[in-house]
């Protein structure tokens, strides 16, 4: 989407978060908020300080530590009338409301015949490189995105927060809405008026003829890095970012694929079963006989996130893995 | 029973013959399914509410139409209780393309969540939170429309009713919790369920979450009817949620098929003399309400009622299999 054109704001991604659900909540009374401390901290980030202030503690309502009943009680609000913003602190903490999402939240419409909307969205967080441990710092997207009957989106840059979350508040369906915590502080340029991301479609955020990197969220900021860089020696990269991991777009990241001949997914979530695998498998079945180089990926190895800071950046995927695993492939 | 009723909630003439009928759709319906999925003509398993009828029968004569509700894997009795087609519940019991959920759910998942009805559920307590959420959603809405959680005794040992219930406490909410206490959680008895402190009086669960309790005979039907209407009452003034035992016998076993290994001599025939669609109707007719030729002419309505949406079922086709991928997504982005 070009930006040329418009009218645009430097902002952080936080600040569009915060942003955008107060429009939301301004354009539509039925959109509320609920989570532990979200009225007063202003959820676990501090990110929703001030929509109190502004919507009282009724539509910034502030739960029991409780995620299988706020997850829970946001699906029945959901299918009687109202359209809840659920914030989860955590991701790892989805866990706690496995059977509602899994069993509830997923298969409510499908298992009732497709007769009833449930618009609720569920943010949550992915977190690496924060020193928090494992139970504090992993990336589930992809866990998630295994449940057919939920729509998964990751969240990456100022401009996608603003039209994914829009999308996702009008969406009709249940949408895990899954922020990064290296992404927060991030600033870019975002359109001031009101607009959307369709959910399901991914976009170019780099033009590239060399190589395709595929990758999300904090590793998405890490890919443009690397193709900064490498740019300078002459190498040029493609840069996707999926913004809805399911559905994938699996067209527009196969076209790139099939354009440049060599692929790398890159993303924070392991890298056995991860979102890398799906996508790769998608871009070998459709784009196999334009690629020079099976598909690389780039995730955590498979041990839970070590504490120790020199436990932890050893797992770590910076920009320097990114230029390696591109420099494999040129 | 932990508080006394200050007045007694007493159904009309014409409200006692209509929880007659109800309970005796229930018990028909459920016993023909029963028959017919010995017969091999139901595909999957099937969980029966036969003998518990006066539960979901007291509880949704109190309730209006715009109230709300949630059931649970032995749900029939909840839906017809409720008012639902008998016709599309057996639909749906076949599996076939006009049930409630076009084949999608079975007995397990029979919704119809226009007529409030948020599902029967797979999973214990699943419905729990779901009915919180119903009624937080009426409370922000500013309606007066409460929000019915049935669940087995089984449920309290879950953490979404303890979750659900601290919520609705914080919060006020016009949730009422049914606790059905048909003696077994699948086919362990209490003492494998719960602590002893607990056998007496299971409405202890929502005493640390300050709600209202009642203990009733799940086998009386006015009974229920009495104290459903004192819970439905508070939650509609804001009074908060409550909690409401029904002590009762579930006379199938947990699934049909099960061997009933666990009941103890006697014991079905002790829950067998209270048999509600027994002892009601020879009560009503005691008392004139009911004629005998009245109750035969119910019974053999209901009889032709049933057989008509066993036929109606039977007859219906299955879903075309390509509907498989359909109805996942409201915008109609369905599975690749």
């Amino acid at each position: 989407m070009s930006l040329a054109s418009r009218e645009t704001e430097e902002m952080a991604v936080r600040d569009v978060i915060n942003q955008t659900l107060d429009e939301e909540m301004e354009r539509d009374e039925r959109v509320y908020i609920q989570g532990i401390d979200v009225h007063g901290r202003g959820g676990t980030s501090n990110i929703l300080k001030g929509l109190d202030e502004k919507y009282g503690r009724e539509r910034v309502r502030n739960t029991p530590i409780s995620e299988v009943s706020i997850v829970g009680s946001a699906l029945g609000a959901a299918a009687t009338g109202m359209r809840p913003v659920v914030e989860i602190m955590y991701c790892g903490f989805l866990g706690v409301a496995g059977d509602q999402l899994l069993n509830q939240v997923a298969k409510m419409r499908y298992m009732f015949g497709g007769k009833l909307d449930l618009p609720l969205v569920i943010r949550t967080k992915n977190v690496m490189g924060a020193n928090a441990a494992a139970q504090h710092s992993q990336a589930l997207h992809h866990w998630l995105a295994a449940i057919p009957g939920l729509k998964v989106v990751c969240t990456s840059t100022p401009e996608d927060t603003k039209g994914l979350f829009k999308a996702a508040i009008r969406s009709n369906d249940p949408i895990m809405l899954f922020e990064h915590g290296s992404v927060y502080n991030e600033t870019g340029q975002v359109p001031v008026e009101d607009y959307t991301f369709e959910i399901g479609e991914a976009a170019v955020e780099r033009e590239g003829e060399d190589v395709t990197v595929v990758a999300t969220q904090a590793q998405l900021w890490n890919a443009l890095e690397a193709a900064e860089q490498l740019g300078e020696e002459g190498i040029s990269v493609e840069v996707v970012n999926p913004r809805t991991i399911s559905p994938l777009d699996t067209e527009t990241i196969a076209a790139s694929a099939r354009k440049t001949g060599r692929c790398v997914v890159v993303d924070d979530t392991p890298l056995s079963y991860g979102t890398q695998s799906q996508i790769a498998a998608d871009v070998s079945e459709e784009a196999f006989f334009d690629l020079d180089f099976p598909v690389q990926r780039l995730g955590i190895p498979d041990v839970p996130t070590p504490f120790s800071p020199s436990l932890e950046n050893e797992i770590l995927i910076d920009t320097d893995d990114i230029v390696d695993a591109i420099l494999t492939l040129a | 029973m932990s508080e006394q009723a200050d007045q007694r909630a007493q159904p009309t003439d014409e409200e006692r013959v209509e929880m007659l009928e109800t309970m005796l759709r229930i018990r028909e319906f459920e016993s023909r399914m029963r028959d017919n999925f010995a017969d091999a003509e139901i595909p999957g398993f099937l969980h029966l509410y036969i003998g518990q009828e006066a539960m979901a029968t007291g509880v949704c004569q109190v309730l209006e139409d715009r109230d709300y509700l949630t059931s649970t894997h032995r749900g029939h009795g909840h839906c017809i209780a409720r008012g639902l087609d008998t016709t599309k519940m057996a639909a749906e019991i076949y599996g076939k393309e006009t049930g409630y959920c076009n084949g999608k759910g079975g007995s397990m998942h029979i919704a119809d969540v226009e007529a409030g009805m948020l599902g029967a559920n797979g999973i214990v307590a699943g419905g729990v939170p779901i009915a919180t959420g119903a009624a937080l959603s009426s409370k922000m809405r500013g309606t007066d429309q409460v929000a019915v959680a049935f669940f087995g005794d089984g449920a309290l040992s879950e953490g979404a009713f303890h979750e659900s219930f601290n919520q609705a406490a914080i919060w006020d909410l016009p949730l009422i919790g049914i606790v059905e206490n048909n003696q077994y959680g699948e086919m362990s008895g209490i003492d494998e369920q719960h602590p002893p402190s607990t056998h007496d009086d299971l409405t202890i669960y929502g005493e640390p979450y300050g709600a209202h309790r009642e203990q009733v005979d799940g086998m009386d039907v006015e009974a229920v009817y009495d104290a459903a209407a004192r819970a439905v009452e508070r939650a509609r003034h804001g009074e908060g949620p409550s909690l409401v035992e029904c002590v009762g016998y579930r006379f199938e076993g947990h699934h049909e098929g099960d061997s009933e290994f666990y009941r103890d001599d006697g014991e079905y025939e002790h829950w067998k003399s209270k048999d509600p669609v027994e002892t009601y109707p020879e009560r009503l007719i005691d008392e004139g309400v009911l004629t005998a030729d009245e109750w035969a002419a119910m019974q053999a309505d209901v009889e032709t009622e049933i057989d008509e949406a066993i036929e109606f079922a039977r007859e219906s086709p299955m879903p075309d299999p390509q509907q498989a991928y359909e109805g996942l997504y409201a915008d109609g982005g369905d599975s690749r």
